[in-house]
């Protein structure tokens, strides 16, 4: 089968009129969520067909696309979507998070600062912050609208309670502009100080649960906390075994049955870029480094 | 109808369309930004800009409401033929269609309801031209603050106290767009 036997980028005109006007309603409230017609997509839900009905609407032939899945660019599900839009739309696909004009991601930001002239689309799975406090769509819909999130804030003091600390490490809840708590999808919360004040596009997919929502780009996004628990972007506190980095985020592999283990970034583009700029961890050798120099 | 409406729509309607949303997109996350929205030739006084925005955004299911000067014949069919949009008072529109004169009192518009903010109105405002000075403009999308030239002050700042409720606008001048969504605080200084 060709791309010719769709239409370009597999959604119908009709389909991409509907998904284009959720979206820019989205970006004029950030952070509400805007119900729309989700379709049936050739994939299962769960693999991201909000993200991928989202990119379709603003995918351009001229753009260039990459697709990440929690940070890689060659695991499953960013593979297959790849492959969809080069069928279906013939656009141009990257790795390099700088050459990219849309990124899809499923549950990480790049490590590398996103720019004006890009759009970051998530894949979320739950778009209602709310929904594992109150099951009801009616109540989370008043919520909302009365701006009434103290059971948010308990949810968080439940943790501290329990734990000591805050224990909520993904999909940490965040207040858009001083107006509605939203789910950042299950991003690292390390990610969750880049949501704000970022230059990119961030738009939101929720393909199974029918909702888009929005972050214009330099807008205010507070992770929720409190005065004396501070919010705190946590990762692994090790360095990249393959490329050094202090500062990224870390997959946690395991290597043997006898408790061997390494931590590698879990952007694979940066954690590349860094070992062809010659930077060497503690498991990361040297030879591997020369040749993605050479 | 005459020949005419059914010509003017995009040569290539997907990728036309697609390019024309991006721009659409850019200037309603960036207020203050302003882009070129070209392909549509759609009868006057509609211009280019606002004639692509409706061929990308409007279909059998959005009410479109035609102001003043634009409520007339050729553009009546044109939208119909192109899109199907139903043609409807103002209280009904989705969207909205003229200059800031005919548009005006913009109170009859639909501002969404407080637990469905995104059910409200879209105006599509038709300027004589578009450029960078004027109302300060702050907010969500806006680095610091920007300037742009907006028909009229206090219409706008009162849309934006009604956030999350309000109106959003495109501002249209030829080939030009810009966007001002209800998030965008309107200042005289």
């Amino acid at each position: 089968m060709t791309a010719q036997d769709y239409n370009f980028a597999y959604l119908d005109e009709q389909t991409k009129r509907m998904i284009r006007r959720a979206i820019l309603k989205g970006v004029a409230v950030p952070g509400y969520q805007v119900p729309f017609a989700s379709r049936e997509m050739p994939m299962p839900y769960g693999w991201g067909t909000g993200g991928v009905q989202v990119t379709a609407a603003c995918l351009t032939p001229d753009d260039t696309l990459k697709v990440i899945d929690q940070g890689a660019d060659d695991t499953t599900n960013a593979v297959s979507i790849r492959k969809f839009f080069q069928r279906t739309a013939a656009v141009a696909v990257t790795e390099a998070t700088a050459e990219a004009t849309i990124i899809q991601t499923r549950h990480r930001i790049p490590e590398a600062a996103l720019t004006e002239g890009q759009i970051l689309v998530y894949q979320v799975p739950i778009p209602e912050p709310l929904r594992f406090l109150e099951p009801r769509e009616t109540e989370t819909r008043k919520m909302h609208e009365l701006e009434e999130y103290g059971l948010m804030h308990v949810k968080l003091y439940e943790d501290i309670a329990r734990h000591g600390h805050i224990a909520t490490a993904y999909a940490y809840p965040v207040k858009v502009e001083g107006r509605y708590v939203m789910d950042p999808s299950p991003i690292p919360r390390f990610d969750n100080p880049k949501l704000s004040d970022c230059p990119a596009i961030q738009l939101f997919g929720a393909g199974r649960e029918q909702r888009i929502y929005a972050l214009p780009p330099y807008t205010r996004v507070v992770s929720l906390d409190f005065e004396d628990h501070p919010f705190e972007a946590s990762k692994a506190p090790h360095d990249c075994d393959l490329c050094g980095a202090s500062d990224s985020y870390l997959d946690e592999v395991i290597t043997d049955d006898e408790g061997g283990r390494m931590f590698v970034c879990s952007d694979t583009d940066f954690c590349r870029g860094r070992v062809a700029a010659g930077h060497i961890g503690r498991l990361g050798a040297p030879d591997l480094a020369q040749e993605a120099a050479e | 109808m005459t020949p005419q409406s059914l010509l003017g729509g995009f040569a290539h309607p997907s990728t036309d369309a697609a390019h024309a949303f991006r721009a659409a997109l850019e200037v309603m996350a960036r207020p203050g930004r302003i882009e070129d929205l070209p392909g549509a030739e759609p009868p006057e006084p509609l211009s280019v800009a606002a004639g692509g925005l409706i061929l990308t955004l409007c279909d059998p299911t959005t009410p479109v409401h035609l102001a003043g000067a634009h409520d007339c014949a050729a553009l009546r069919d044109w939208i119909t033929f192109h899109t199907g949009a139903p043609l409807v008072c103002a209280e009904q529109a989705q969207f909205a269609i003229g200059t800031w004169a005919a548009l005006t009192p913009v109170a009859r518009f639909a501002i969404g309801q407080p637990d469905y903010p995104d059910r409200s109105a879209t105006l599509i405002v038709e300027m004589d031209q578009l450029c960078a000075g004027g109302p300060r403009l702050t907010g969500p999308g806006i680095k610091g603050a920007v300037r742009l030239s907006l028909p009229e002050i206090t219409a706008f700042a009162d849309n934006a106290a009604l956030f999350p409720l309000g109106f959003d606008c495109f501002l249209t001048a030829g080939v030009q767009v810009a966007g001002l969504p209800r998030s965008t605080r309107v200042e005289d200084c």
